[in-house]
């Protein structure tokens, strides 16, 4: 059954951004749209331009790695729809296969520099712990990712990591539940499950910077007017 | 059996490693290592384009 608002209440709701009273709502759907229109309004959603302590190279490294796990997906799906004996045999199947391995080396080198400039201006302040949190998450997830594709190599290092990796899966328990021998089950976790946690811990990630904003440096505060005539100090990390 | 395992590339090895006592790493292991460092300090010292424009 829907609950019909009045015609004067409905438009309010409709318009962009609008907040309308909560005894006014009376559907789940309605109230959903309201927190999420108050968490996250259209203009901090897609922005149209950033603090200027954004203007540095430290801030790329986080962008630099979503770009790369971009490329990762779509090299993985392109191997994935050819199949190994297009890419253990072919000249392009080769080609994308090295792209995928180092597209990952890049996702990583890009995700630790970016962890590194994160951990050393205290990135949690502001009430960023959720958006830190998810952020070691995913590194956690990506690490699993990356060790079943070098399980999927079906070469004599892949046997190797394998059969070292199973001793260490039985020690803490979980070896029947993943199994690094089982081929068909590792590809199940490599090419559906594991990228789509890695993308959706990433998706909220980012949903989170988009709601707190982008960390300011540490002395920011001190240097940059804007934080104070924008933000006030939720962003110095002293109100929370 | 034994004829194609002889017969497959012989270009598997270890890698080369560098040792400092009872440190030791595996040469691709330290270039990433390296390369991630330089990164970081070069993102640190190095001037943003355009920087004086944005807001």
């Amino acid at each position: 059954m829907t609950t019909t608002l009045e015609p004067e209440t409905a438009n309010k709701a409709v318009a962009a951004n609008a907040v309308v009273a909560p005894e006014e709502l009376h559907t789940w759907t309605g109230k959903t749209r309201q927190w999420l229109i108050k968490v996250l309004p259209s203009d901090k959603l897609l922005p149209e331009g950033q603090p200027s302590y954004v203007a540095s190279w430290i801030y790329v490294f986080g962008m630099g790695a979503i770009a790369s796990l971009v490329y990762i997906i779509i090299s993985g799906v392109i191997l994935s729809l050819n199949g190994p004996a297009w890419y253990h045999v072919s000249a392009f199947g080769h080609f994308v296969n090295s792209t995928h391995l180092w597209s990952v080396e890049l996702f990583f080198i890009t995700m630790v520099v970016h962890l590194w400039g994160k951990y050393w201006m205290a990135a949690w302040r502001g009430g960023r712990v959720l958006t830190w949190i998810t952020g070691v998450v995913s590194f956690a997830v990506s690490i699993v990712a990356a060790f079943t594709g070098y399980l999927l190599q079906t070469n004599f290092d892949s046997q190797w990591i394998a059969f070292e990796a199973k001793d260490a899966l039985n020690a803490v328990g979980i070896g029947a539940w993943f199994n690094v021998a089982n081929l068909g089950q590792i590809f199940m976790w490599h090419i559906v499950l594991l990228p789509l946690a890695v993308a959706v811990i990433v998706a909220l990630h980012v949903v989170l910077i988009r709601v707190h904003g982008v960390v300011p440096p540490i002395d920011a505060g001190q240097t940059d007017a804007q934080l104070t005539e924008t933000t006030g100090a939720r962003t110095q990390g002293v109100a929370r | 059996m034994l004829a194609t395992l002889l017969a497959l590339p012989t270009d598997i090895t270890g890698g080369t490693y560098f040792g400092f006592g009872n440190f030791q790493i595996q040469s691709g292991n330290l270039i990433v290592i390296v390369v991630m460092l330089v990164l970081f300090v070069l993102a640190l010292v190095l001037p943003f384009p355009g920087s004086g424009r944005s807001k």
